[in-house]
């Protein structure tokens, strides 16, 4: 790791006073992509700030058609957490299936939807269930705030604070994980928020989570799997790795999505 | 910086550089080297300790963050020459071979059964173990041992 100096503020005034002086500021919430990043020296923060004991990024409450959450909440408690289950099921078995236990108790929802990894499963829910992103001072929609690849709409310094989610009438989260990292190859997170609103959301397949807009309007016609049945989803601009080819991803996706609506539907 | 917390019931206060690890920390510092460095990525699970009760990997902790906090490596498992359950249930279901991934699989056991109670089965074990690697692949023994090590956590806890 290449040296950095480390604040730790309890308050979110603590926090803007740390980030007017004059060192550039990077957080640090639970640690699972950013201490791997800083191990091997592929971040250089002069000053590492340690958000968690900020209570403000903290709870998770029910709100009238869905669910907030705290930016600082751990995979496992999302996964685990009552709410959660009861009002957005699948929400909580996509929590359920990030990396490990171990992971999870460290992990947190707004580390990972800050971050915007490609193969990230969160940023797949929270564009399908018509998320909407906190910061300090503002409000961003999930659809204006997934930007490209670990990019987002988010300024130098702004934090995210919390998020969120509609409730969906149901919902289906497929991944086809690496069965090394547990990160999606591609995910397909499915979600029928009523109303003839369908979203069909895919991470891991592509440089950024996106919307499969003519499956969307398919499905909201017909959500059944023969409405989907007869589109091809594009391999254009999608991932290449040693993992999978762009066609081997585009076919994935849409077997994925055909089990999401498999899984609604039987 | 200054760092304050409990490791295996001890209170610690250490002057250290914000780059440590905690098991570096552990290791070079209070020579517990159960703690093992496995992969240094967070996959292998070779370095997990508890985190104020829960399973974490130490690779991927800073000591800077630990303020406060509460830890149990591998050696405060024990009390004086009394296993604890989970480690007396990996020894009676030779639960392990070169032993290496055998601290990090304990305390992955000890998770397992604070999540699930002693009704936990084999699917679930197998399933949660995804984040410790056993290169001698000896998973079967300990998957029988976090079985068995659960049920005598269970027992364990209404003798007491």
């Amino acid at each position: 790791m290449y040296q950095f100096d480390f604040a730790k503020p309890k308050t979110l005034d603590d926090l803007k006073a740390l980030r007017e002086g004059e060192a550039e500021v990077q957080y640090l919430a639970g640690g699972m992509t950013l201490i791997a990043t800083l191990k091997q020296r592929l971040a250089m923060p002069e000053l590492l700030v340690d958000i968690s004991a900020i209570d403000d990024l903290k709870g998770l409450s029910k709100t009238a058609d869905g669910l907030k959450i705290g930016a600082l909440t751990k995979h496992a408690d999302v996964a685990s957490n009552a709410d959660v289950k009861n009002t957005i099921p699948t929400l909580a078995k996509l929590a359920g299936m990030i990396g490990d236990p171990q992971v999870r108790n460290r992990g947190t929802l707004g580390g990972s939807v800050a971050n915007n990894d490609p193969s990230a499963d969160y940023p797949a829910a929270v564009l399908a269930l018509k998320g909407t992103i906190h910061t300090e001072n503002r409000s961003i929609t999930a659809d204006d705030f997934f930007v490209d690849l670990f990019e987002t709409a988010l300024d130098e310094g702004e934090l995210l604070t919390a998020i969120e989610v509609k409730t969906p009438t149901r919902a289906s989260y497929q991944k086809f994980a690496n069965p090394a990292s547990r990160y999606a190859i591609a995910g397909v997170f499915v979600a029928d928020l009523g109303g003839g609103d369908v979203r069909v959301a895919v991470t891991g397949a592509g440089p950024c989570v996106y919307r499969l807009k003519d499956f969307e309007a398919a499905l909201a016609k017909d959500f059944s799997v023969d409405a989907i049945k007869g589109l091809e989803v594009s391999a254009d601009g999608l991932n290449e790795d040693v993992h999978a080819s762009p066609d081997y991803r585009a076919d994935l996706v849409k077997t994925l999505t055909m089990r999401a609506v498999k899984e609604l539907t039987d | 910086m200054q760092v304050s917390f409990t490791l295996n019931g001890k209170p610690i206060n250490a002057d250290i550089d914000p780059r440590t690890l905690l098991v570096e920390f552990l290791r070079d510092q209070q020579s517990l080297t159960g703690t093992h460095v496995g992969c240094e990525t967070s996959q292998c699970g070779a370095c997990n300790v508890l985190l104020d009760g829960v399973p974490v990997k130490s690779c991927s902790l800073l000591m800077v963050q630990l303020d406060g906090c509460d830890v149990i490596s591998i050696e405060g498992l024990a009390s004086g020459e009394t296993l604890h359950p989970m480690q007396q249930a990996f020894h009676e279901n030779h639960g392990l071979q070169c032993g290496f991934c055998t601290p990090g699989m304990v305390i992955a056991g000890i998770g397992i059964y604070q999540r699930h109670g002693d009704a936990v089965t084999e699917e679930t074990v197998r399933e949660e173990l995804e984040g410790n690697l056993c290169r001698c692949t000896g998973y079967h023994n300990i998957v029988q041992s976090v079985l068995a090590g659960a049920k005598a956590m269970a027992a364990a806890e209404k003798g007491a």
